[in-house]
């Protein structure tokens, strides 16, 4: 039969495109510099639906989230403190605000070079209430109901550790999870808690959600 | 040659063929859908519930080989495999007429465009299998950076899409072949305009 007769050039397209994957994956590195410049270069916004334009993405684990503006937004601090507290937005806008530039990196490989993320220091809250001797770590929960984080209370003093209300110096949009979110400036940003809304000191770390998935509870960038 | 009902039909493709492509599309369509949920941020406000859309995901993915795989044990499918392999004179005529966007272009069973999207295709998900293995388990090859599994599977990820709503297009432009995909039978008539070196070899 004719058909089965010529040059087997199915056999070479597909072996073409796992040796174009093969160098795709050995260039990647060289390529994602010069595609990042290019974003970085497109005023216009263009890019947006490429891979990695628009630097970040929305990551939810539940369904649906509520929104909280300036009426109803809550931080409750409480736990292992002398004074547990509610702040109201109004009353976080009123603290001293520190604004921390760094690199956003989230271990699903995108990156948001230079983002500024204003807010207030999380030690400063921390004073604020009074933390007795037995706490230790710090257990953050978040108004989906369901997002947990922690860190240790040395951690949690540090200066680059945010209860943010900012980012770009713009209100924080409910979908970068507004209006209060963690920063966590050193760590992946898994553990940078969106739509924030308790503070617990507790006596131990206790892991959060995707720790509980095999995240690393210190996720050192 | 070919097994006729009554005479204005012909068999094109057995229960084997359509039940491969029939789930491959399906996988397909899981993939693809949970993908856009996972990557574009209006989708994944909608939808939310990463971990739900990741583990369909996930699933679809590995299981999207498995159809071409159990077809293997098929002669008849084999056969087909074989046909799309071979690239005989006619299909670079075909080719080159396609490009003029002429009609009436010389086809055996698959036309040329149907080879090369079937070979892109075949090469394309096992390139996507492989980066989605090494993101989803990180240490399976060390010295592979986790971020060049993700832009390998993200660009491929943009091409297959491209390449599958333009699969998509063809068939739905053409509902005679769809009948042939769904049915197993075409018109003659059809397959004598369409692949006429199928019906009478020369």
């Amino acid at each position: 039969m004719s058909e089965n007769e010529g040059k087997p050039v199915g056999r070479r397209v597909m072996l073409s495109m796992l040796g174009l994957g093969a160098a795709g994956i050995a260039a990647a590195p060289a390529l994602q510099g010069g595609w990042q410049k290019l974003l970085d270069a497109d005023p216009v916004g263009v890019t947006e639906l490429l891979p990695n334009g628009g630097g970040f993405r929305y990551y939810s684990v539940t369904a649906s989230v509520p929104v909280k503006n300036e009426a109803n937004y809550r931080l409750t601090i409480d736990g292992l403190v002398d004074k547990p507290r509610t702040f109201t937005l109004a009353e976080l806008n009123a603290l001293p605000q520190r604004r921390v530039v760094h690199d956003v990196q989230c271990t699903d490989g995108w990156k948001v070079e230079n983002a500024a993320f204003t807010g207030v220091p999380l030690s400063t809250l921390l004073d604020a209430v009074g933390v007795q001797k037995e706490g230790t770590a710090i257990r953050f929960t978040c108004f989906d109901g369901v997002y947990t984080e922690s860190l240790t209370l040395e951690q949690a003093r540090r200066p680059d550790v945010l209860v943010a209300l900012k980012l770009q110096d713009q209100p924080l949009s409910h979908e970068r999870g507004g209006p209060v979110r963690l920063y966590i400036a050193p760590m992946y940003f898994y553990k940078s808690a969106k739509w924030l809304s308790g503070i617990t000191v507790t006596e131990r770390v206790q892991q959060g959600y995707w720790e509980d998935y095999g995240y690393a509870v210190d996720g050192w960038l | 040659m070919q097994s006729t009902v009554g005479s204005d039909r012909v068999q094109r493709f057995g229960r084997v063929q359509r039940l491969v492509h029939r789930t491959t599309g399906w996988l397909m369509a899981f993939c693809a859908g949970t993908a856009a949920c996972l990557y574009f941020s209006p989708l994944a406000e909608l939808v939310g519930r990463r971990l739900l859309v990741v583990a369909v995901h996930e699933i679809s993915g590995i299981l999207l080989p498995v159809p071409l795989l159990l077809g293997l044990f098929s002669a008849e499918f084999r056969a087909d495999l074989k046909r799309l392999n071979r690239f005989a004179k006619y299909d670079g005529e075909w080719l080159r007429l396609a490009v003029k966007r002429l009609k009436s272009r010389p086809a055996g069973k698959f036309n040329a465009g149907q080879k090369l999207y079937a070979a892109w295709i075949a090469g394309a998900v096992p390139v996507m299998l492989f980066t989605g293995l090494l993101m989803w388990f990180g240490d399976l090859l060390p010295w592979i950076p986790r971020s060049s599994a993700i832009f390998v599977h993200d660009w491929l990820a943009l091409a297959i899409a491209v390449v599958v709503v333009g699969h998509i297009r063809m068939a739905y432009r053409d509902p005679l072949a769809r009948e042939g995909m769904r049915t197993g039978y075409v018109r003659l008539s059809w397959a004598r305009k369409e692949h006429p070196r199928w019906i009478d070899p020369e």
